[in-house]
């Protein structure tokens, strides 16, 4: 199958604490993959070595056949990332943010102003698209972080706990552009704590855990009951160290 | 130049730093002027002229209103855009990690060359001084001398940004790598000052290039790491 993201034997340190512990994982074109875990399971750590934040201690990664630590602004291109930080600039509004972004992914500037006025409507902003972002709520500055991350039109969309502090419209937005993207054959991996909203849209689910993916399961396969059952003995596991 | 004009845009917008370092360089011109003014009354009283005085002042009251004032600036640099987790956001984007440390050389400066500018003003208001006329020898003292002041504080203002006591940290880590650049540009705008001519400036300046592309280099070669986990 063609895969789009390939992971061998990734494992990542941070002094003697070993985060990522001979990871593997495959992923194919246009699939949505979930990944749940509990805290300190090295979720966050896979997505920032994914998205090129955070280099590798070892293993090899490729990403639409660029090698990620040979390739990393050939892999930035293609990925977008959305997480609990939102990324924006407080004192700028939040067309000059995204013409920043857009400018800063080299995105056609004939058609960045109509790209981003199209975002803005997606996400519901357009009415104020001329206000300074601190004087946006949480939800709203989530919804333009979305807008962010999708605006170079990346072929992956890495996803790093994003209902965090989201309010239930733009949670509902999320969800919204996230089936339009996968209808499009984007690519989105997601890690959450939620599994029904984690489960919702999935094609597959993995369960990381000690820096492994211990658990893998296509969305065919299972329900969010077992799920849930799978989710928890994975976490008493951990309780139980 | 994007990440610059992004920057220089929303300070412009807020004002925040350039206003506090604009005062903060005013009042350190102010403060001297009051403390020297009486030994300036005295020299003026005695030679109907200060200037002989003031020659010898002005380098170090410029460049410690110069170095200080940009302290405040470049220990925000890096700062803000950690505080609110941009520094992530602009790392996520295709270009090199250097492209961001150039970034905030090219801001930093711009700031700096103000903020300069101002000061020089205030400084020839408050000293009654004439400096202007020289200034196309001390162009290249305070270019060079800016220049290298910026690149090591940007490079030490990203290496600080993550500690927890960072805006005790970049002075200390600051200024014993600036001293090359402090002594011979104080010292060359002296010379410059007491009439000295172009060639006997040349071997400060001599330093001052070489220690810009020294650091410059090193800078580009480093930041990738300083800035990666």
């Amino acid at each position: 199958m063609n895969e789009i993201l390939t992971i061998n034997n990734l494992s990542k340190q941070f002094g003697k604490k070993r985060v990522l512990n001979d990871l593997k994982l495959h992923v194919p074109r246009g699939e949505f993959l979930t990944i749940f875990g509990p805290n300190g399971a090295g979720k966050t750590t896979l997505i920032k070595i994914i998205s090129t934040l955070s280099r590798p201690s070892s293993g090899e990664i490729t990403i639409a056949d660029y090698d990620l630590t040979e390739e990393p602004e050939n892999i930035r291109k293609l990925t977008g990332v959305i997480s609990h930080n939102v990324y924006l600039y407080d004192e700028l509004t939040a067309k000059e943010n995204l013409k920043f972004y857009g400018q800063m992914y080299s995105y056609p500037s004939d058609k960045l102003d109509k790209r981003i006025l199209s975002l803005l409507n997606e996400i519901g902003l357009q009415y104020r698209m001329n206000d300074r972002v601190g004087t946006f709520s949480r939800g709203m500055k989530q919804r333009l972080s979305i807008a962010r991350a999708i605006l170079h039109e990346p072929q992956l969309l890495l996803l790093d706990e994003p209902y965090t502090g989201l309010d239930q419209h733009a949670a509902q937005i999320l969800n919204r552009i996230l089936k339009h993207l996968h209808n499009g054959k984007r690519t989105i991996i997601m890690t959450t704590h939620n599994i029904e909203l984690g489960f919702n849209l999935c094609d597959r689910v993995a369960i990381l855990n000690h820096g492994q993916i211990t658990y893998e399961k296509t969305r065919k396969q299972i329900n969010v009951s077992k799920l849930k059952k799978a989710y928890m003995s994975e976490v008493e596991g951990i309780l139980h160290d | 130049m994007i990440i610059a004009k992004k920057d220089l845009h929303t300070e412009f917008r807020t004002k925040q730093m350039i206003n506090s370092m604009l005062i903060f360089a005013i009042i350190v011109v102010v403060i001297f002027n009051f403390a020297f003014s009486e030994l300036l009354q005295d020299q003026s009283n005695a030679t109907n002229n200060a200037d002989g005085l003031v020659n010898y002042l002005a380098p170090g009251i410029l460049w410690i209103a110069f170095i200080f004032t940009g302290m405040l600036g470049l220990s925000r640099s890096f700062i803000s855009e950690k505080d609110r987790n941009c520094l992530e956001g602009i790392m996520l984007c295709p270009m090199s990690r250097n492209a961001i440390y150039l970034g905030k050389v090219i801001s930093n400066l711009v700031l700096m060359f103000i903020v300069e500018i101002v000061t020089l003003f205030v400084f020839a208001i408050f000293f009654n001084y004439n400096l202007f006329d020289k200034i196309l020898l001390l162009l290249p003292v305070f270019i060079l001398g800016t220049f290298g002041f910026i690149i090591v504080g940007s490079l030490l203002s990203a290496i600080s940004m993550s500690a927890r006591n960072r805006e005790v940290l970049l002075p200390l880590l600051l200024f014993p790598i600036l001293i090359p650049v402090i002594i011979s540009a104080v010292v060359a705008t002296g010379i410059i000052l007491q009439d000295g001519s172009f060639s006997e400036i040349l071997d400060n300046l001599r330093l001052l290039g070489a220690y810009d592309i020294i650091f410059f280099v090193i800078g580009l070669l480093t930041f990738e790491y300083v800035v990666e986990d």
